[in-house]
């Protein structure tokens, strides 16, 4: 019989099988992890954790009996009231019986796939890039790091720092001539020799005298000091760390049904992903507008719905607002998302512009402007020809290259995450409309 | 019974100190424990055994274990990943406990033992893993048949490797489609009867020579005066033959598909046979479930008591054990939320224990029942013969008595899927117990688990398709939508098309189809 220790053995025997099972079910989990971000709440969104994937594309099939039809015969354990010929009604599902069931039992109508948050991200933000982010600023609040400067000679015993504390007990002792415990161990047995076989008197006692001179110094020398101690020295310098404000922009006039929300709530929630991703603290401001803008908090924004007419330039007077009193662009960095259907006064869409020229666009890192239509109606452009809207036309001519905006029309659920990704696609030059 | 045991312990004054007294335990305690163990296993229980290798390992390396089949070196593929991620899952929640050992049918024996235990599990896991385990592997006769186990780990490595060298050639995705394919048809991959061996020369023509001197020895003019019939099925000697050159019928589909596919390459051929030979060796294991759990957990109970009795574990560790023991051996009632099919331990154990009962103290129902051992005194002997040379098909058939049916309060349900009703067609009682253990014998058959495939022609003259009967029994016929996708794999490694007709008293019930997606290459 052998007794093996495997415990040291390299972990992680199972990970390239993993990676097998990963790259597999891949697509599964991407489409899963996409599906999942439509059902959560903008600011929960990258919670990571667990997505469904439907176990048929993982599924291992196999050659087994179905579950119903022909005549089956069970052996139960624990009969208490019957006797044969008995008649029981047949239970709802099944005879209620495992044993002919799947093999081991196991239920595979779906599998759960535990994601990290990075991975989760990994997924959903593949090959994206923030365009232009910059402005870094040294904040006050929690934005400190810690790092190693050497050592001091006192502290808390925890942050003690045992290497550098012998490396000076040894020194000392070495400059002292502390008595090594190896040769006084030495001279011991061979006093101890001499003396059991009573030899050489004169050697015992010159032994005897170097023993107990050698004792006292090691009784006087300890063998660490209060002076050797060293407690390692932390500094603590603040850290500049990048932050963002996110605005979003909806128009919440009657125009807008709930299907549209839903198409900008799904932009908007991408949006709040990919910046948590770059920054470490993320602003959202909600702003709703009709023909007068507000700031309201999240639920309000995707489901309360006001009447009035529309004038886009309401709302970003009101960003300009809340930026200019919060959010000081020379600290922030602001990123804008708007979303609207496009119905805008038409005396208005001048004014916006302007505004967008002058104030926001200057001070923001990127400005999305997101059209969304009316389901299916929109997709077929092509038989009615609509009329692209007045504002989609305004906004059109604002656009240059090397301006930080971009638009798009999105009609339908399934067209928001190629739009985003169009938008943030990884490329050199940013931020181009066609 | 627990309480038994212990009274007569505490009447016995002790023979030697405990092993152990806390729950740590060390390298040293644990050779002393299996020195201790082995001693009692091979004076009272006679037990036969490969050498053993116990290997400690965290549960991390549990888990790893899990997803290979508890092997200890196995080919890389995604469908272990998948069943670590789902393992690791369920354990990560608290939903599901590790195991506490897994032992391996090798010579010598590898026994894991995880490192949490404490030093009564330890002692228990030697005595059930080590001892108890470890002689059914090496006496059974199903294990002696089909696996080999001084090479087993050999041919593991040689897989691994091979596996590994071809994902390097051909690429993982090329690998991977075999044996996604291969594993499909795993259950199908297996011999199930001692293969015939090819006629040499010599043998054809004594064969020859002996049917002649027959037809010789009974010639009779007269037949000749017969009026020829025209009655009967004409055989078609062309198909006869063709069946023949290819070894039709064949059940084993892998190895039809290993010889006689038609466009595979030769690493391909080999990626089958490594999982068709990995098929076969976990045979034995799914025939033995009841046998092989009640042998292990007869051993280490009996092991632990005597232990116990010659004071070499605690009152206290005894208790741990017992804990243990019996929440191995627990059986929910039909209609307990837990139930989830009959626990192969419990009822192993039940038997195991009763034949002992059957062969010390009989009653007059036992000797009717077991005329052969019943009152025979010697029961290690008729169980030893019992797991040497059964398996739980016949195990259950020949030594299930009317005290363990009875104790169990087993019954028989027929389910006929004509009538709206399902039927109590026997009980724990005289004229059930029979019947009973006749159905349980069944139930536990892999025969009758697995449905009866067998590859039975080729359109070799047509489009080359492969036709494949399932042998229906008692009506019921496979599920659809995986046969579908198990056809389609079957046809990617034949090539050609495949059908599946599903045939029951010569009628066809249904149909299957499966053409390849693409051909291998």
């Amino acid at each position: 019989m052998h007794i093996i220790d495997r415990r040291p053995d390299p972990g992680g025997k199972s990970l390239a099988n993993r990676q097998r099972f990963m790259r597999r079910a891949r697509a599964l989990v991407k489409q899963a992890v996409r599906e999942a971000s439509g059902s959560r709440k903008i600011r929960e969104i990258d919670g990571g954790g667990a997505v469904t994937i439907p176990a048929d594309g993982v599924h291992e099939p196999s050659f087994h009996a179905g579950r119903d039809g022909g005549m089956r015969d069970y052996v139960l354990p624990g009969n208490k009231k019957f006797v044969s010929g008995d008649r029981i009604q047949r239970p709802k599902q099944g005879a209620g019986s495992g044993s002919q069931g799947s093999a081991d039992g196991e239920g595979e109508d779906s599998f759960r796939f535990v994601l990290s948050r990075d991975e989760f991200l990994d997924l959903f933000l593949e090959d994206l890039e923030l365009p232009n982010l910059a402005k870094r600023q040294v904040m006050g609040d929690a934005a400190e790091k810690r790092h190693p400067a050497g050592f001091k000679t006192s502290g808390s015993p925890a942050s003690l720092s045992v290497g550098r504390t012998m490396r000076r007990s040894l020194s000392r002792r070495i400059a002292l001539k502390r008595p090594n415990p190896v040769e006084l161990e030495a001279m011991r047995s061979e006093l101890a020799e001499l003396e059991a076989a009573s030899g050489d008197g004169i050697r015992i006692a010159t032994l005897r005298a170097e023993i107990e001179r050698q004792e006292r110094r090691a009784r006087v020398i300890p063998f660490i000091d209060p002076v050797d101690l060293r407690y390692r020295r932390i500094e603590v310098t603040p850290e500049p760390i990048a932050r963002a404000a996110m605005f979003c922009l909806m128009d919440v006039s009657a125009s807008m049904d709930e299907h549209m929300k839903d198409l900008a709530k799904r932009f908007f929630s991408l949006l709040y992903l990919f910046l948590t991703r770059r920054y470490k603290q993320v602003e959202i401001i909600f702003i709703r507008h009709t023909h007068e803008a507000k700031e309201v908090d999240e639920e309000t924004f995707f489901h309360s719905r006001e009447s009035g007419g529309t004038v886009i330039s309401s709302a970003l007077i009101e960003m300009a607002k809340i930026a200019a009193l919060r959010f000081p662009p020379d600290q922030w960095n602001i990123y804008a998302a708007q979303a609207s259907d496009g119905d805008n006064l038409s005396s208005d869409n001048a004014r916006s512009v302007a505004l967008l020229r002058e104030t926001i666009l200057p001070m923001s890192q990127y400005y999305a402007y997101l059209q969304v239509g009316r389901g299916d109606f929109d997709r077929e452009d092509g038989v009615f020809a609509r009329q692209e809207t007045t504002l989609w036309r305004a906004y059109q001519e604002l656009i240059r290259p090397n301006l930080p905006m971009a638009m798009r029309k999105v009609n339908d659920r399934r067209d928001i995450y190629p739009v985003f990704r169009e938008l943030f696609e990884r490329r050199d030059e940013t931020a181009e409309a066609r | 019974m627990a309480l038994k045991s212990l009274k007569k312990s505490a009447s016995e004054p002790s023979k030697s100190a405990p092993l152990f007294t806390g729950r740590d335990w060390d390298f040293p305690l644990l050779s002393r424990v299996y020195d201790a163990i082995g001693e009692i296993a091979e004076k009272e229980l006679q037990l036969d055994i490969y050498p053993n290798q116990i290997e400690v390992i965290s549960s991390e390396q549990m888990l790893d274990a899990y997803a290979s089949t508890g092997m200890p070196l196995f080919y890389k593929h995604w469908s272990f990943g998948k069943h670590f991620v789902r393992n690791e899952t369920l354990y990560r929640k608290g939903w599901q406990g590790l195991a506490y050992e897994i032992v391996i049918n090798s010579s010598p024996c590898i026994v894991y033992i995880m490192e949490e235990n404490s030093a009564t599990m330890q002692t228990l896991v030697l005595a059930h893993a080590a001892f108890g385990h470890n002689h059914f592997f090496k006496n059974n006769y199903c294990f002696k048949q089909w696996t080999d186990a001084t090479s087993i780990l050999d041919y593991l490595d040689f897989a691994k490797k091979y596996v590994a060298s071809c994902e390097d050639r051909y690429g993982q995705e090329s690998v991977e489609q075999i044996l996604d394919a291969a594993h499909a048809l795993m259950s199908h991959g297996v011999h199930r009867y001692p293969g015939k061996h090819a006629l040499d020369l010599k043998f054809e023509q004594r064969r020859l020579e002996e049917r002649q001197a027959f037809a010789e020895q009974h010639f009779s003019d007269l037949w000749r005066t017969l009026p020829k019939t025209a009655a009967g099925p004409k055989r078609d000697h062309d198909s006869d033959r063709r069946r023949q050159m290819l070894g039709l019928p064949e059940e084993n589909i892998l190895y039809f598909l290993e010889k006689n596919a038609p466009r595979l390459a030769g690493w391909q051929r080999e990626l089958i046979r490594i999982v068709r030979q990995i098929a076969q060796y976990f045979y034995p294991q799914r025939q033995t479930k009841v046998m092989n759990e009640g042998c292990a957990t007869f051993s280490h109970y009996r092991l632990m008591t005597r232990l116990h009795e010659s004071g070499q574990i605690t009152d206290g560790s005894f208790m741990e054990f017992l804990h243990s023991h019996t929440s191995v051996v627990f059986q929910p009632e039909y209609d307990d939320p837990r139930y989830s099919g009959i626990n192969p331990y419990a009822l192993g154990f039940a038997m195991m224990e009763d034949i002992e009962r059957i062969a010390t103290q009989p009653t007059a129902e036992d000797r009717s029942f077991f005329p052969d051992f019943a009152g025979c005194g010697d029961a290690y002997g008729v169980m030893r013969d019992a797991w040497a040379n059964y398996r739980d098909e016949s195990f259950i058939l020949q030594f299930l008595s009317p005290a363990v049916i009875r104790k169990q309060k087993l019954f028989r349900l027929v389910d006929d899927s004509e009538d709206d009703e399902i039927v109590v067609a026997s009980i724990h009682d005289e004229r059930g117990y029979k019947a009973v253990r006749q159905s349980l014998s069944r139930q536990f058959d892999v025969g009758r688990q697995d449905p009866d495939i067998q590859v039975a022609d080729v359109d070799l003259a047509g489009d080359r398709k492969l036709i494949l009967h399932h042998n229906v029994v008692d009506g019921v016929t496979l599920e659809a939508k995986d046969t579908a996708k198990v056809l389609h794999h079957l046809a990617n490694l034949w090539g050609y098309d495949v059908k599946l007709l599903e045939i029951e008293d010569g009628d066809t019930v249904a149909a299957h189809d499966g053409s390849p997606s693409k051909a291998f290459r």
